[in-house]
């Protein structure tokens, strides 16, 4: 039975113009396939290493480990109170710049210059080569040619992104129409973070699926809640409000989050104590109106909205007015770390901080759920014994990812091609 | 030994010094490593006074809140962490999570 209403095709993939077909992993079992995307998508795309309150005064800095563009960078405010951003990585030999103890771990902090723990070459705020230890000893160096890698970056909304492709579209165009619809939310007033990480052993791209589609929700999670009304979610399954597509990008918006309850004994006894749950305290603080692109379908039953800023950044924005944020950064084809952060206003007082707290509790009761079938998908997957799956409507969007990403493959491909044959 | 919780709460006082833990790993650390009864105890104690607990944290401001309401509030921060095991899985760990990790690595503190 349908709850909420479809396009005019019938379903949300034919009315995006997308197969019916069964998918298959291939693009996610390969290590060519991986190898490919980090040329196509990684290092030609805009990624969001962090948020302007990262780097609140000149000097600020902090590093990214970006293996899947195969760098680190260093993010810096300037004198001027500008960001600057380079690849990680000091002009003399190519030791890894900016580090403490271990040069995988990503560090951040305040300084007013650089320098190289190897031989002691500095750069200022801006990556100009400062100071070269016993400069007299090398044949006519120019220090001005020796400068930090530069990268180009810019701001949305507060979010910083970079991008290693030289020649970018500008960020607030790459956002698109999605991006355009959710400018004005008051990202700058939730300021209070807190952050998961995990080691994945699954392609990046799965656990994007997983978070694309809450098709498994009153299965995979179903203890979760009392158990009648667990009955009720599984009993009626799951539908979305609507879904989006513009570019590469895609969001799905969802009923739910029950603030407060129709009935109390719809929850549990902590959150008929605390006021509060999954979808955060049942009372947000007044942020006025949702910018326009904020439950699009205008239902009064919406929960939440699921933006994917392609290829890797979700922003999640919560009935309650708070938000979090999934980044999934590949290390391999089958592995990736998975970092989440949930935004909400500094807590007014103790209860406050508490509801907030069973929050962020609650998520991860879930997220363990959902990590925890990702490596069990990918070795299944990687066997190869089965290589159709059907997905039904309400998976739509991970279609679309999918399908981006082999396209993205695809036309760097024949760019490739193409120089190829021109003899370049 | 002084008591980390303010008087009227010496009913939760045996539970402080194993519960009042200021940071989630450290919490969540404790959680798998009890028994559903040390945690059903725990739970059973804390769950009337929540409300009269809060209360309490709530007199305060909560930038400058003095020790043992600060103890008091991580006390209640371990009661959020333990009413998973208790009201919905019944053991110390989710269902079907025994090969993941989620590790909180950022927090605000009190
Ligand atoms: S590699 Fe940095 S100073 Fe030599
Ligand atoms: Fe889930």
């Amino acid at each position: 039975m349908a709850h909420f209403s479809k396009p005019a095709e019938g379903s949300w993939t034919e009315h995006f113009g997308l197969s019916t077909e069964p998918a298959n992993y291939a693009d996610s079992i390969s290590p060519e396939f991986y190898a490919l995307e980090q040329e196509a998508i990684f290092k030609k795309t805009w990624l969001n290493v962090g948020r302007v309150e990262q780097l609140p005064k000149a000097g600020s800095f902090f590093t990214k480990e970006l293996d899947a563009a195969k760098t680190s960078v260093l993010i810096v405010k300037n004198r001027d109170g500008e960001l600057r951003a380079f690849h990680n990585m000091c002009r003399h030999r190519g030791n890894k710049l900016v580090w403490n103890d271990f040069p995988k771990a990503e560090v951040d902090g305040t300084c007013r210059q650089f320098t190289c723990k190897y031989h002691g070459w500095r750069y200022d705020l801006d990556g100009k080569l400062t100071f070269v230890q016993q400069e007299g000893e090398f044949f006519d160096l120019d220090k001005e040619q020796f400068g930090l890698a530069p990268i180009s970056i810019d701001v949305w909304e507060g979010f910083i992104f970079v991008t290693f492709n030289p020649d970018p579209q500008p960020l607030r165009e790459y956002m698109g129409r999605m991006g355009a619809g959710v400018e004005g939310y008051p990202f700058e007033l939730m300021t209070q973070k807190h952050t998961y990480r995990a080691e994945i052993g699954s392609n990046w791209k799965l656990f994007i699926d997983a978070f694309m589609e809450f098709y498994h929700a009153p299965v995979l999670h179903n203890r979760q809640s009392v158990s009648e009304e667990s009955r009720k979610l599984a009993k009626y399954g799951y539908e979305a409000l609507s879904y989006d597509i513009d570019g590469p990008h895609a969001m799905v918006s969802s009923w739910g989050g029950m603030s407060p309850p129709a009935d109390l004994n719809m929850v549990k006894p902590i959150e008929r104590t605390l006021h509060s749950g999954l979808f955060g305290p049942w009372e947000g603080p007044d942020i006025g109106e949702l910018p326009p692109g904020v439950n699009p379908a205008k239902s009064p039953a919406w929960g939440i909205d699921s933006f994917l800023f392609f290829p890797n950044f979700m922003l999640l924005l919560w009935k309650p007015n708070w938000y979090l944020t999934y980044h999934y950064w590949p290390t391999s084809y089958h592995t990736h770390i998975f970092e989440t952060t949930l935004y909400f206003a500094p807590p007014k007082n103790a209860f406050e901080r508490l509801q907030q707290e069973l929050a962020v509790v609650t998520f991860k009761e879930y997220g363990l759920q959902d990590a925890n079938t990702l490596e069990a998908t990918q070795t299944m997957l990687e066997s190869g014994a089965v290589t159709e799956f059907p997905l039904c409507d309400q998976e739509v969007m991970l279609r679309h990812l999918h399908t981006v990403c082999r396209d993205y493959v695809e036309k760097h491909l024949s760019n490739a091609g193409a120089v190829a044959a021109k003899g370049v | 030994m002084s008591a980390l919780l303010p008087a009227e709460f010496a009913d939760l006082e045996p539970y402080a010094a194993d519960w009042c833990l200021a940071a989630e790993p450290d919490r969540w650390a404790k959680r798998l490593d009890s028994t559903m009864e040390e945690m059903k105890a725990f739970y059973d104690v804390c769950f009337p006074r929540a409300e009269e607990a809060i209360a309490y944290c709530d007199k305060f401001d909560l930038d400058d809140l003095p020790d043992d309401a600060k103890n008091l509030l991580h006390l209640l921060f371990s009661f959020a962490l333990v009413s998973y095991p208790i009201e919905v899985w019944n053991q110390p760990l989710p269902i079907d999570t025994g090969s993941a990790r989620l590790d909180r690595i950022r927090e605000p503190r009190l």
